[in-house]
């Protein structure tokens, strides 16, 4: 690697700790940017000639802070700067000290600043829009390609984000257990939607929008990093590993939704996979159950299965079955649906989700599933009737064109009995 | 004599690299690997899933299980490789050839004791 690309790595990683950390300085979102991004000129000025620190958080945190404080006092006493060099050579014992600052309340620093982002006045797609610009430091260019807008729409959505919270009140003494676990729980959810808004992506788009998933697993491991001994932080990272695993192999070349059954598991990525496996057999240990593991454990027994007549649908029935208890959903009990209809066949499948009719009645994966279920069962028309509904209500031009596979395959069924296409 | 040449880098900064970093630091790595494998001095290499898989067994009584890695630092353990050497200088030439093909971090060099090649596959 070069040195730029190592120095850019580095300042990446020491991103969410330092911006964290000079937040709780300074108390305000901008000003903490500012300083990290000033530290971060700095940085490129003097790590190539001076090597890089051996903490390259600490480094940043020190300078950024020493140029914040400058600014002010510029500003308001019209002073002028001191020379460059005198703040950016800090010796050994100035790192050490910025470490010793640090090392205590970092874990908290991060979780702030995730914290942040997920403020409930905020629509999902800004939370996870300021938490990619913010904690992530992707440019805003980087997200509005992801988001598939303008660059101009995101710049706008993240500054009215950052407004918002700007005026939020967010204490910054170091949280009581109840209030941070209560914070971990939000972010893993920011986390969980970050990962969502990448992987429900069409396959016209899904490499785009893959950076979305990485950066998502990325902040996962983080999070993990910091508390590691929290089971649903492990389940939620083994959940976000086993989905991301099959992202080569969701849709073919031009595009196509490829489902679970019919996908090449060899395109599988086997080392996301046993590090899937691994964090959620870790978990189990706790033996304390919640949504995120149960979630990876039902993508954990899809990625054991080597062929999927291998998988064990009877023991993803009981985990769903689990699921709808923690999380009642009617989406909840249409995915228990499908492994139902493996386990029990379609009629029972059918029967379990007609009461969802009503609650479902504008949501594609409801007709799709109900679609396959009828045309299991030989109910042409009525499959045909569901598959049309459920076109209509595709969110992408993938799902639509899956959909309209299903309607092809019915009526080439249909056309040797004589009977003319239905329509 | 066989070294132990362990790696260890600061997980957050390899963690950070994109898939394409990654991956040019591990064929530049090859390169170093197969001429020690031409020579049949190559050994075993691992390269170790992050720490936050790892769990730590405390040989305390009764044993402690705890989850994470074992030590708390900046730089972990992120993998190993064991190579066939005369003497210290020549791990160290190793090392060297590695650490250009991947800067940053550490390498520890260990002379191993007792080697059992196993029988695992991959």
């Amino acid at each position: 690697m070069t040195d730029t690309a190592w120095i850019d790595a580095a300042l990446t990683s020491a991103r969410p700790q330092a911006v964290g950390a000079l937040l709780r300085y300074f108390r305000n979102l901008d000003t903490a940017e500012e300083a990290f991004q000033n530290a971060c000129l700095r940085a490129l000025k003097s790590w190539p000639q001076n090597g890089p620190p051996r903490d390259p958080a600490a480094w940043l945190i020190m300078v950024g802070r020493n140029v914040a404080i400058d600014d002010i006092r510029r500003t308001s006493k019209q002073e002028a700067l001191p020379e460059d060099e005198a703040i950016s050579d800090l010796d050994d014992a100035e790192e050490q000290l910025a470490e010793r600052l640090d090392g205590s309340h970092y874990r908290d620093d991060i979780l702030r600043l995730l914290f942040i982002c997920c403020h409930p006045d905020l629509p999902a797609t800004q939370q996870i829009a300021l938490a990619l610009r913010i904690v992530s430091g992707l440019s805003v260019k980087q997200i509005a390609r992801a988001f598939l807008v303008s660059e101009a729409a995101m710049e706008q959505r993240i500054t009215r984000a950052k407004a918002r919270v700007a005026d939020a009140d967010v204490p910054f003494e170091a949280p009581g257990a109840a209030e941070r676990s209560e914070r971990l729980a939000s972010v893993a959810a920011m986390i969980y939607l970050i990962f969502n808004e990448g992987y429900s992506a069409s396959g016209d788009t899904a490499e785009i929008r893959a950076l979305l998933c990485e950066e998502a697993i990325r902040l996962a491991r983080l999070l993990l990093r910091l508390f590691q001994s929290e089971p649903e932080i492990m389940g939620l990272t083994a959940l976000l590993l086993l989905q991301h695993a099959r992202s080569a192999a969701r849709f073919d070349a031009d595009g196509a939704v490829i489902l679970l059954d019919d996908q090449d598991r060899s395109k599988w990525n086997e080392s996301l996979i046993a590090e899937g496996l691994a964090l959620i057999d870790k978990a189990m240990r706790h033996r304390r159950s919640g949504p995120y593991q149960v979630q990876a454990a039902i993508a954990a027994l899809h990625a054991r299965a080597e062929k999927p007549e291998d998988t064990d649908w009877t023991q993803i029935d009981l985990l769903y079955g689990a699921l709808e208890i923690m999380q009642p959903s009617p989406v909840v009990t249409l995915n228990r649906a499908v492994a139902v209809s493996k386990v029990k066949g379609p009629q029972a499948a059918l029967d379990m989700i007609e009461p969802l009719a009503s609650r479902l009645s504008n949501y594609f994966h409801f007709f799709g599933v109900r679609g396959a279920f009828l045309m299991q069962l030989g109910r042409n028309d009525e499959a045909r009737t569901a598959f049309d509904r459920a076109i209509a209500l595709a969110n992408t031009s993938a799902e639509a064109a899956h959909i309209r596979m299903h309607l092809d395959r019915l009526q080439r069924d249909s056309q040797p009995r004589g009977k003319k296409a239905g329509k | 004599m066989l070294y132990a040449i362990l790696c260890y880098h600061d997980e957050d900064t390899v963690g950070s690299w994109t898939k394409e970093q990654d991956a040019a630091v591990m064929k530049k790595l090859a390169v170093v690997q197969d001429k020690l494998a031409k020579q049949g001095r190559l050994g075993p290499v691992a390269r170790l899933l992050p720490t936050t898989s790892a769990t730590t067994l405390r040989k305390d009584d009764p044993p402690l299980v705890l989850d994470g890695p074992y030590a708390e630092t900046k730089e972990q353990l992120l993998g190993f490789y064991l190579v066939d050497c005369k003497n210290l200088d020549e791990a160290l030439d190793v090392a060297r050839d590695l650490g250009a093909a991947n800067p940053g971090g550490a390498y520890e060099i260990r002379p191993v004791g007792v080697f059992q090649p196993g029988s695992v596959e991959p």
